[in-house]
């Protein structure tokens, strides 16, 4: 029963995992833009969340529903003003910003906030959890975090398939120079793409936030799990992302409990043997 | 003397370091169909890209409805009313035929053309709707990439290499719609190797060689001989 309840755990953590992937995942579709500060996107989301909390009072998911707009629309301007200006046929500009980006934001939490680890507190949904037996206990808060994480991704999904902008997103994946012809804005639609992952981010974040301590340098790990995610269920598959966001979650739980201090090794294992046999990924569209 | 829809004055076009145009006046009016020739790289390609906006004319000379728009990008013209039709017809490979439509009529520009009147003029393409616009036949997917085009509801359609690789029979049935998109008072420009079909369907050709203007004329005033000496440059050998 332990096993069943570590494999449980791990799906429920996967849902976080699917989470911290699907905007890097959109970002690296829509315009082949690897973030690399895309882990201290979701250190920054758990902080906004921790400091409106704080502040006003709220509760944390009122607190996530403020953040999401302010991260939206940062997402964009950043896009627009900083990232549009480094993307083209070079893929190393963007990286050297982004990992630039990620350094200064490392400091300024430091500088801040201190180095001292900060969780979100949910009150009572805390602790609350759902017992089947000794063994198995459901926790209340990774339930709801992976019932987040599958509607985000089926509305993302919707946002692809059955709007306006959607549709624009994928023809500009496909051949960004020819969009143009259709009247797109490639500087808008990218900006766009960064918006929709930045507003998941602050959910990410603030998820996170609630499950676990954070501290300015949890970005990195976070970033490291998402691109796990992303190349385990194969790039450019949204439900592949949560199907490798879910076998990372399973790996390290399970692996947790065979040795606490395996959990994080067996996660970086199931990436590279996925990476060995499968490199394409479980769910990948592209398979040559 | 009513002013052109479009209008260049020695529109200069480079890749890069290398220049593909040079010096070239062109000029179109709302009610004109237009043809260009030329032999593969004299330029034809590069010309409607430049008119289109995908390759930049800044600083340059490109009058569109009297107003000065040098420089403008791909978006601005598509939704000014310039659509292209591109070489190689470009399709989306991830979104299906009727995507593709829909993803041209994202400029917002409303008109006669709609979802069903393209289907009405390729009913081929009503039973392909939601196919993926890499799985069709040549012919159908340049049916796609013209339906597209026109989804923008422009007031000049520019088609670049419409009947490339396609079977002369389809070739036909594709010509035979330009009439009806002509009807709709848009203005067209058609880039063909085809020197005959070129002569067909246009009121006035111009024909480029190696990046500068070498003929301009209506079908009827030009001879032969004339076209083969534009298109070939023979009359320097002969000199």
């Amino acid at each position: 029963m332990i096993w069943v309840n570590a494999i449980v755990q791990g799906v429920l953590l996967g849902g976080l995992y699917a989470l911290f992937a699907a905007g890097l995942s959109l970002m690296f579709g829509v315009m082949r833009f690897v973030n690399l500060a895309h882990g201290d996107f979701i250190v920054v989301a758990a902080y906004l969340t921790l400091v409106v909390c704080d502040t006003t009072g709220v509760n944390p998911f009122v607190a996530i529903l403020l953040i999401v707009p302010i991260m939206g629309a940062a997402g964009y301007a950043l896009q627009r003003f900083l990232f549009n200006r480094v993307l083209g046929q070079d893929i190393l500009p963007p990286v050297l910003v982004t990992f630039g980006l990620s350094i200064i934001i490392q400091n300024a939490l430091l500088n801040y906030y201190g180095a001292n680890g900060r969780k979100v507190t949910v009150g009572a949904l805390d602790t609350a959890s759902i017992n089947f037996g000794p063994e198995l206990a459901i926790g209340s808060l990774p339930v709801l975090t992976f019932v987040v994480a599958v509607s985000i991704i089926a509305l993302i999904g919707f946002i692809s398939y059955r709007t306006g902008i959607g549709r624009m997103l994928r023809a500009t994946a496909d051949d960004p120079e020819t969009v143009g012809l259709m009247g797109a804005n490639n500087a808008h639609t990218f900006a766009i793409a960064t918006m929709i992952a930045a507003a998941v981010v602050a959910i990410a974040g603030g998820l996170f936030a609630m499950r676990t301590n954070f501290d300015p340098s949890a970005g990195p790990v976070r970033l490291l799990f998402a691109f796990e995610a992303v190349i385990i269920g194969g790039l450019g598959s949204l439900w592949g992302t949560l199907a490798g966001g879910i076998a990372l979650g399973i790996a390290q739980t399970v692996g947790g409990q065979i040795d606490p201090r395996f959990q994080l090794l067996a996660g970086h294992l199931i990436f590279l043997v996925i990476l060995a046999v499968r490199p394409q990924g479980l769910f990948s569209r592209r398979t040559s | 003397m009513s002013r052109p829809l479009l209008e260049v004055r020695r529109l200069d076009a480079f890749y890069g370091d290398f220049q593909a145009l040079f010096g070239l006046d062109f000029q179109i009016d709302a009610d004109e169909t237009i043809a260009i020739i030329g032999a593969n790289g004299a330029g034809k390609s590069t010309l409607l890209k430049s008119l289109a906006g995908l390759i930049s004319s800044k600083g340059q000379t490109l009058v569109w409805n009297g107003a000065e728009r040098g420089g403008w990008k791909a978006h601005e013209a598509v939704r000014s009313g310039v659509a292209l039709v591109p070489e190689g017809r470009r399709l989306f490979a991830s979104l299906s035929v009727e995507e593709n439509l829909k993803a041209g009529a994202y400029g917002g520009r409303k008109g006669y053309w709609t979802l069903e009147r393209i289907f009405e003029i390729f009913p081929d393409l009503v039973a392909k709707r939601n196919n993926p616009g890499s799985a069709l036949s040549g012919g159908q997917q340049q049916m796609v990439a013209i339906g597209r085009a026109l989804m923008a509801n422009p007031d000049l359609l520019l088609c670049d290499e419409i009947s490339l690789g396609l079977a002369p029979r389809i070739v036909k049935d594709i010509y035979l719609t330009l009439p009806r998109i002509r009807e709709q008072g848009t203005a067209l420009v058609i880039v063909e190797q085809d020197i005959n079909q070129a002569l067909a369907v246009s009121d006035r050709i111009y024909c480029i060689q190696e990046g500068r203007m070498s003929l301009t004329g209506t079908p009827a005033e030009l001879t032969r001989q004339q076209i083969v000496e534009a298109y070939f440059g023979v009359r320097e050998k002969a000199s």
